[in-house]
């Protein structure tokens, strides 16, 4: 690759979330959405996040974006602080969502892309005026600057012909070029933080592989950190450094992508390796995790994976467990690693 | 075998869809909209009255629409003609005068068409004083006749005026009317609807509230009152724009209704949370990404809703509730309906409606047009 790649001072912390815990308050009642979960996001990194549907990914992404659907949604509890690169910190929780300088974290600091590429792009507007729209958003350049800029992203990007392709609307793209649109313009104020919210989800997996690698490729040469969403475990070995599995709202385990995948500890982690195909493993067959996710308005007490655990015990349907680190850097919340 | 050979050569090596992808969004509205042959024909109707009456219509008229003359009352339309009595051809189109005579039984003037008297059609010629754009006198007009022939192609009412001229200035009140009410109407729909849709809760609440209690209103009485409170030592100017707002009061409704349901569906587009994630403010969310997307159909429901302003300005000023005389508009003229004897024995002087009838016609015709050719999905 042309790019030099920048020297990165390591674990440099930028975002640090803890004991996040998001409701939804509903007719029906409340909705535990995100249940007291903390990590860090650190500079250069990819934090995974991996879950089933309704796990509380998501929610926990546009709690850190201040885009909860309000009033509905809120975060009840905990902090969000975010370190810019000029220095200081800032507690994103205590922040009006409507301030400026709400607005000027979102776009400027912490970008997010989504999974629909679809549907995500304003269609009334050409790809250039809506990447030329955000660059001038946060910072002060006149249209010509902020066109050249456009070109440029999209050019890393990997789309051909940039400075015909800007002048198109997002209806004269495919899937694939439309979601590298949308990270051309997440990536063009510079972003210290990208979070992906299942980028590549709706795409081919042809698509998904190039996208991803684009992806990896772009962050090292802007040096950001990405928290990248999914469900999907192959994506998370190919582009994370740390994982963070969730189940129902909470953290169940985490770990660096390589003991992850080496030496699952959880029995649900467990359970989501085994029930994904592996190549070269013939004869095999797929387990299933048995039953399915309980409703947010009726959770077990104790721990919320214990009525479907292969592995449970009494204690497990009581009380909560605590987190326990078991290698350094390996975390798990289970009774069974007391 | 060798034909298809040869019609394989022949083929065009760009295939046709590549050259359509190569279009922009304008030309394929544009293609889109000519193929609606109806919606072409109105808008070249609605082109041609717009220019002969809102821009010149003293040019176009043969007469001053104001003048009365004694010799003249109800004068039934004079046609041009380019056969005279003996059946001989004429190059130049010409008009018969007329004897006139009074009819003593029924005690009115009675015209008989004098084919002894033939005066020719000149174009551009020079004619009765009238104020180009309200302002520079002039006296050419399109068509004309040596005095002391009269062209009154369309008769002339029970003052002597020319009901031709009436009409061409008449459409310049009525066309206006439908533009700056539905102008006003723009502007007040899509603000209340843009800030009853975002925003929602209790503004969205008491909006609509005012909206159902303003829809609740029966129009007429409503508009009635509102130009029967009107100062009468007004200006016709002051007053025309006066009867736009009173029309656009009521009419920003549907509007407001349609446009707060647009946004209501584009609140929820993925790429207005896109746009927030952005760090773009209410402020530019709304201007930049939520109204451009309802722009097509607000610009659809104006077109769609100027004949519901001209109608409404002919019913009002048919009650004389609206523009009054000596200021002419279709409805001040189709005052005259309400006469049987109009009806009866001078039917020319219903002309007016058909105008009506022909200008809201367009308008619905390339309202249509319109709202089929901005439609991405339409074939």
């Amino acid at each position: 690759m042309a790019v030099q790649e920048r020297e990165l001072p390591a674990n440099e912390v930028l975002l640090e979330v803890k004991d996040l815990r998001t409701q939804f308050f509903t007719e029906q009642g409340v909705v535990k959405a995100v249940d007291g979960v903390s990590f860090t996001i650190k500079k250069g990194k990819v934090l995974g996040i991996v879950g089933e549907s309704g796990c509380g990914k998501s929610i926990t992404a546009l709690s850190i974006m201040r885009l909860l659907p309000e009033p509905r949604g809120k975060i009840v509890s905990g902090t969000i602080t975010f370190y810019p690169p000029e220095g200081g910190s800032v507690d994103i929780t205590r922040l009006d969502r409507h301030s400026a300088e709400m607005r000027r974290i979102r776009g400027r600091h912490i970008a997010m892309i989504f999974q629909e590429p679809m549907t995500s792009l304003n269609p009334v507007h050409t790809i250039g005026d809506q990447i030329i729209e955000a660059i001038q958003l946060h910072q002060d350049v006149d249209k010509e600057t902020a066109r050249k800029r456009a070109i440029e992203v999209l050019n890393q990007v990997d789309i051909p012909h940039p400075e015909r392709r800007i002048n198109e609307y997002p209806h004269q793209m495919s899937g694939g070029q439309r979601q590298r649109a949308m990270i051309a313009m997440a990536l063009s104020c510079y972003p210290s933080i990208l979070i992906a919210d299942e980028p590549t989800t709706a795409l081919d997996v042809t698509i998904q592989a190039k996208i991803l690698r684009n992806m990896r490729d772009l962050q090292r040469q802007y040096g950001m950190a990405i928290m990248l969403i999914t469900h999907d475990l192959g994506v998370i070995g190919q582009m994370a450094d740390e994982v963070l599995v969730m189940y129902v709202g909470r953290k169940v385990e985490q770990a660096d992508v390589r003991e992850l995948f080496l030496n699952p500890l959880h029995p649900y982690t467990q359970g989501l390796f085994r029930s994904i195909p592996l190549i070269g493993l013939k004869g095999k067959k797929l387990v299933p995790i048995a039953g399915s996710v309980p409703s947010p308005y009726n959770l077990p007490p104790g721990c919320y994976f214990a009525p479907r655990c292969p592995r449970a015990m009494d204690i497990c349907r009581q009380e909560a467990p605590a987190e326990y680190e078991v290698e350094p850097g390996h975390f798990v919340s289970c009774w069974l690693y007391k | 075998m060798a034909d298809t050979a040869v019609n394989l050569e022949a083929s065009p090596a760009v295939p046709i869809d590549q050259e359509r992808s190569t279009l922009t969004q304008t030309e394929l509205i544009w293609r889109r909209f000519l193929r609606n042959r109806l919606a072409v024909i109105g808008g070249i109707i609605l082109i041609v009255f717009y220019i002969t009456m809102v821009c010149f219509p003293g040019f176009f008229s043969p007469h001053n629409h104001l003048i009365q003359r004694e010799d003249y009352i109800s004068v039934p339309p004079q046609l041009p003609r380019w056969f005279d009595e003996e059946g001989k051809f004429h190059w130049r189109p010409f008009v018969y005068g007329f004897t006139t005579e009074l009819d003593m039984e029924r005690f009115e003037w009675v015209h008989f068409v004098d084919t002894s008297q033939k005066y020719p059609i000149y174009f551009i010629a020079r004619g009765e004083e009238y104020k180009l754009f309200g302002f520079i006198p002039c006296n050419i007009h399109l068509l004309g006749v040596e005095p002391p022939g009269t062209l009154f192609l369309f008769g002339t009412d029970e003052l002597g005026r020319c009901l031709f001229s009436r009409i061409l200035h008449g459409g310049q009140i009525s066309l206006t009317v439908g533009l700056v009410g539905v102008i006003l109407t723009i502007i007040l729909g899509s603000i209340m609807g843009t800030i009853s849709g975002y925003y929602g809760g209790l503004i969205d609440n008491l909006i609509q509230r005012l909206v159902e209690l303003l829809m609740s209103f029966p129009d007429i009485p409503l508009w009635a009152a509102l130009s029967a409170a009107l100062p009468p030592e007004w200006s016709p100017a002051k007053r025309f724009f006066a009867i736009s707002a009173i029309l656009s009061l009521r009419n920003w409704t549907g509007l407001a209704r349609q446009v707060r349901a647009k946004i209501l569906a584009f609140r929820e587009e993925d790429y207005t949370l896109a746009a927030q994630a952005m760090g773009a403010s209410d402020r530019r969310i709304i201007l930049v990404h939520l109204l451009p997307n309802a722009a097509s159909h607000i610009i659809v429901v104006a077109t769609l809703s100027i004949p519901g302003m001209i109608l409404a300005e002919t019913a009002l000023s048919f009650l004389g509730l609206g523009i009054q005389p000596p200021v002419v508009s279709w409805g001040v003229l189709l005052q005259h309906a309400q006469e049987v004897a109009v009806v009866m024995d001078r039917p020319w002087l219903l002309l007016p409606g058909l105008f009506v009838v022909l200008a809201v016609l367009s308008f619905n015709f390339l309202g249509d047009g319109i709202r089929d050719a901005v439609d991405p999905y339409s074939n």
